[in-house]
């Protein structure tokens, strides 16, 4: 099905992420390896350790339950915290890029 | 009602209405025979069902002949949407759909896209609500059918179904609108050309349905060619089963204003309740365009699923969007369109006789279980 609306850039399969040369925008400082954990997990592993980078800088969680692509932006929404981005991961799952603001 | 005591899961199923058990037991003494034959027994029959058809349809704001009863609401669902794609096969194969539709209405969407035609969906806001403009502009020249539901099953949000009408109209589609969650507690939208309900959200009998094609409206049946309900409908009529939703649906619309008074002034309770005594939690849908029994609100950190057995164990039937069990891969769709927390959700829908005492037991409940819950994961809050 195609996607029309506001909800187009949140859905899979949308808009195929062409296999990475090397990503832009900032690398993390801290990675969060969340794979093959299920939501919540990964949301509060995040939570638990966003800390530990400095204000301004990225962390990065990879996880590979489909209600991370939802829970994380959604998460970080509810927590002012910048949302960068998510990339495809090559052996399955996503990274996704959160600055910590505070 | 004591059986129903903390039973909070009307949006699944709604306790059956004393007027329905009453009707459907009348109905199985007295038509029981097949009402298309032409004996006394049969006549009488079918004088019955016509009767029920007719209250249906004067709930429902249309004239008899233009519903049928169908064996659920997800079969009027099914035939409506299918039956509406069938007959305007010529104008194109092209069917918009609101993102966040009852799975009925996208696997109808999902057949019809395996059978060659495509589908566009059209995307919702934070609310869950979509944008008549954004919808209208889905529309094409080879639309044959445009879907909208009346209101969301999951997070309560009215859609603008009167307003995407107009465009519809203007674009010459038909619209089909499941109103399966609304009838019985809200008004019924106008411009729809077909509609599609189900008996037991409004406290009629399981395994009914009711399809409304509107006249004008072209549709052709897609399954084999039946005799029964105008054609419309295969297999024989469940007549009891059409009595007792007449009845329910009914009686549901003679109180509908003053219970969704009552429910909405209690659900009004829960969706500022919840926040100022959970911490993390995050209540969804339109605070003000919306069904009057039903709220949602999605607690972070805490399993979803756990929380409902949690809760079933205190007492609280509810329902959850989540998906942290082994049988729901993806979480509810909805849900995502939305671009909410997905996990830790609860979807709390009161059922017409609910009491005040229920919905405060409930709210005082909450706040310790789901604490408790965030304990177990280890999160400390």
């Amino acid at each position: 099905m195609r996607f029309r609306g506001r909800a187009k850039s949140r859905q899979p399969a949308a808009a195929p992420v062409p296999a990475a040369p090397e990503p832009s925008g900032p690398v993390p400082v801290l990675v969060i390896d969340a794979l093959g954990r299920k939501c919540p997990i990964p949301i509060i592993m995040l939570a638990e350790r966003i800390r530990e980078v400095p204000v301004g800088e990225v962390v990065a969680v990879l996880a590979d339950d489909p209600a991370a692509r939802t829970d994380v932006p959604a998460w970080c929404r509810m927590k002012s915290q910048d949302f960068v981005r998510e990339e495809t991961l090559e052996q399955g799952g996503w990274g996704f890029h959160i600055r910590r603001t505070y | 009602m004591a059986g129903s005591r903390g039973y909070l899961d009307a949006a699944s199923t709604e306790p059956p209405h004393p007027a329905a058990r009453a009707a459907l037991l009348d109905a199985l003494d007295s038509a029981w025979a097949d009402p298309a034959r032409l004996y006394g027994t049969a006549r009488g029959t079918r004088i019955v069902l016509d009767r029920a058809r007719a209250r249906v349809a004067n709930v429902l704001g249309v004239r008899p002949d233009e519903v049928s009863f169908t064996s659920s609401g997800t079969q009027a669902v099914h035939l409506a949407v299918l039956g509406g794609l069938r007959a305007r096969r010529r104008v194109g194969s092209h069917l918009v759909v609101g993102a966040v539709e009852h799975s009925s209405v996208l696997h109808a969407a999902e057949l019809h896209e395996r059978d060659g035609g495509e589908v566009t969906l059209v995307g919702v806001d934070r609310s869950g609500r979509v944008d008549p403009a954004e919808f209208a502009a889905a529309l094409r020249p080879d639309t044959a059918l445009a879907c909208l539901q009346s209101a969301n099953h999951e997070v309560g949000t009215l859609q603008p179904v009167a307003e995407v009408a107009e465009h519809c109209r203007a674009a010459r589609v038909p619209l089909c609108t499941d109103a399966a969650q609304s009838l019985g507690r809200a008004d019924v939208p106008a411009g729809w050309s077909l509609l599609a309900g189900s008996a037991h959200k409004w406290g009629g009998p399981g395994g009914v349905g009711v399809l409304v094609v509107r006249k004008g409206t072209r549709w052709r049946s897609p399954l084999p060619d039946d005799e029964r309900e105008a054609r419309r409908v295969p297999g024989f009529e469940n007549v009891p089963g059409a009595v007792a939703a007449a009845a329910a649906l009914e009686a549901r619309h003679v109180d509908m204003a003053a219970d969704a008074e009552r429910l909405s002034a209690l659900v009004e309770r829960i969706r500022s309740e919840v926040p100022r005594t959970v911490p993390d939690v995050e209540v969804i849908g339109d605070p003000v365009r919306r069904l009057p029994h039903l709220v949602t609100f999605s607690c972070l950190y805490v399993e979803g699923e756990a929380l409902l057995t949690e809760l079933d164990r205190l007492g609280f039937a509810v329902s959850s969007g989540s998906s942290c069990t082994a049988d729901t891969l993806r979480p509810s769709h909805v849900l995502e369109a939305m671009g909410v927390i997905t996990h830790g959700n609860v979807r709390v829908s009161l059922p017409r006789d609910v009491e005040a005492a229920d919905v405060e037991r409930f709210l005082s409940v909450l706040p310790a279980t789901v604490a408790k819950l965030r304990g177990d994961l280890g999160v400390i809050a």
